[in-house]
């Protein structure tokens, strides 16, 4: 007999583990670009004081799935003179750093693929992996609105990993565990945005939309300009992969920021699944909010906030968590 | 320095503030198929044929010719006949070249009789060129109904 039961026994429970851990990752990663892009849109109508899509299905519910279904039936267009080994890998490398990014966050007390020790490195270190691929893409497409675009995520992305990390270390201090688990289960006495880590919270959150590639730092895909930056020639699924990616890093940025400063899974009534996602689209929302509001910057301002305002403060904010804790 | 980022945070937290406050506005968007408004009395639609004051079933016009005569880009027809026994002539026919029209309403300003409005009839669209020439009376006799 083959039941489920005795597949686990056979291959082994950590296995096992990973194996299902993936498959619902999998199934989060593709269901959250889903309902992003729809949320995505809506909130755009109604910030301009619009409806937003409404035709497809009741409020427009099935427009993601119309969309998606489109996408996955169109003509897969490879541009002369690509390099192609670089084009095709492209949309494939920017997915993995995704979905490692996810097995190591915890939705609930016990619902997370992996708890690793190092679980925060895990999520940076592979985070930087998609600067990568950017410049692959940008690279690979032979196109100069897509080098462009490239060259500049790479610089944006640069400058603003390192307040990420900045912002991040004082919490791992705090908690005094690079496990995100541990690091939820240290804010069980208060949230740390209210734990003396309100600006690592603000500059966290500043850094990560520009990490994300989103308004008001979107200069990589900046449509005024760059026609769509580093994925001007995708089409297809390949572009859908793009898309599925970025959505995917807001998610995660706002995970990260859930899990560090507002208490993660933490919540009173509801069960802990539900207070993680609470929180984790509340941010997304922000995000969202942002991108509605304010302009794009312009390059200089860009690099000039990062390494002349946000580094300096997220040094400061580390070095007198670092002290305060020492004493 | 500090003085430049604080004053910056206060502007993007108020302009954030506009944008909330849009988000929870109502939409001021007309869903058009679905949805429409009321088209304002002074907007100019291809002209309509007025009702007579004393006798509703019929039109003002006299067919005097005026509108015929003065209009510029020579898109009017009028066509009536003088039946037996009747005084004046009777309007048959109102053949209005909306293709040619550039709803300059000088043929409503000139009609002695005020038979000649403008009516609020905003989407005429076709593939076919003959469907724009209206024939009036035959619309008036359709509004009647």
């Amino acid at each position: 007999m083959c039941t489920l039961d005795n597949i686990i026994q056979i291959i082994g429970k950590e296995v096992a583990r990973l194996i299902l851990g993936l498959i619902g990752v999998l199934v989060v990663v593709v269901v959250n670009a889903l309902v992003l892009t729809w949320v995505e849109r809506k909130v755009s109508g109604h910030m301009q004081r619009r409806i937003g899509p409404k035709e497809v299905g009741p409020y427009g519910l099935i427009q993601p799935f119309a969309d998606g279904l489109k996408l996955l039936a169109k003509e897969l267009l490879t541009p002369a003179n690509v390099d192609k080994p670089l084009y095709y890998l492209a949309p494939v490398i920017v997915f993995i750093p995704v979905l490692v990014s996810f097995i190591v966050i915890p939705f609930d007390g016990f619902l997370q693929v992996k708890d690793i020790n190092v679980g925060i490195l895990v999520i940076l270190a592979f985070s930087s992996l998609s600067v990568l691929s950017i410049l692959i893409a940008g690279w690979g497409s032979n196109n100069k609105y897509s080098l462009i675009g490239a060259t500049r995520s790479v610089a944006q992305n640069i400058a603003y990993e390192i307040p990420l990390l900045l912002t991040l270390l004082p919490v791992v201090f705090m908690a005094n565990s690079l496990s995100l688990r541990d690091i939820v289960e240290a804010q069980r006495e208060g949230w740390f945005v209210w734990r003396w880590q309100f600006f690592a919270f603000l500059i966290y959150f500043i850094a990560a939309t520009a990490e994300t590639n989103r308004t008001p730092f979107d200069l990589p895909e900046a449509e005024s300009e760059l026609v769509a930056g580093f994925h001007t020639e995708f089409s297809g699924m390949r572009f859908a992969l793009f898309f599925l990616a970025e959505y995917t890093n807001i998610f995660i940025a706002s995970a990260i920021a859930t899990t560090f400063f507002l208490g993660g899974y933490l919540g009173p009534v509801l069960p802990g699944v539900v207070w993680f996602f609470i929180k984790t689209y509340f941010l997304v929302f922000v995000i969202m909010w942002f991108r509605w509001t304010f302009p794009r910057v312009r390059f200089d301002q860009l690099l000039n906030f990062s390494w002349k305002i946000l580094i300096p403060v997220a040094f400061a904010n580390l070095i007198v968590t670092g002290g305060i804790l020492k004493l | 320095m500090v003085k430049e980022v604080i004053t910056g945070a206060i502007s993007l937290l108020k302009g954030m503030g506009v944008t909330i406050k849009a988000f929870f506005s109502p939409v001021v968007t007309v869903q058009y198929p679905r949805e429409t408004i009321n088209i304002t009395p002074r907007f100019r639609g291809h002209t309509k044929l007025v009702a007579d004051d004393e006798n509703p079933d019929k039109t003002r016009c006299i067919v005097c010719g005026m509108c015929e005569r003065n209009c510029p880009s020579n898109s009017i027809q009028v066509i009536g006949e003088k039946k037996e026994g009747e005084k004046k002539k009777i309007l048959t026919k109102y053949i209005l070249n909306f293709t040619t029209c550039s709803q300059c309403g000088i043929c409503v300003e000139s009609c002695p009789t005020d038979a000649l409005a403008f009516s609020g009839d905003y989407n005429p669209a076709s593939f076919n060129k003959e469907t724009f020439y209206y024939d009036l009376v035959a619309e008036f006799e359709k509004r009647k109904k």
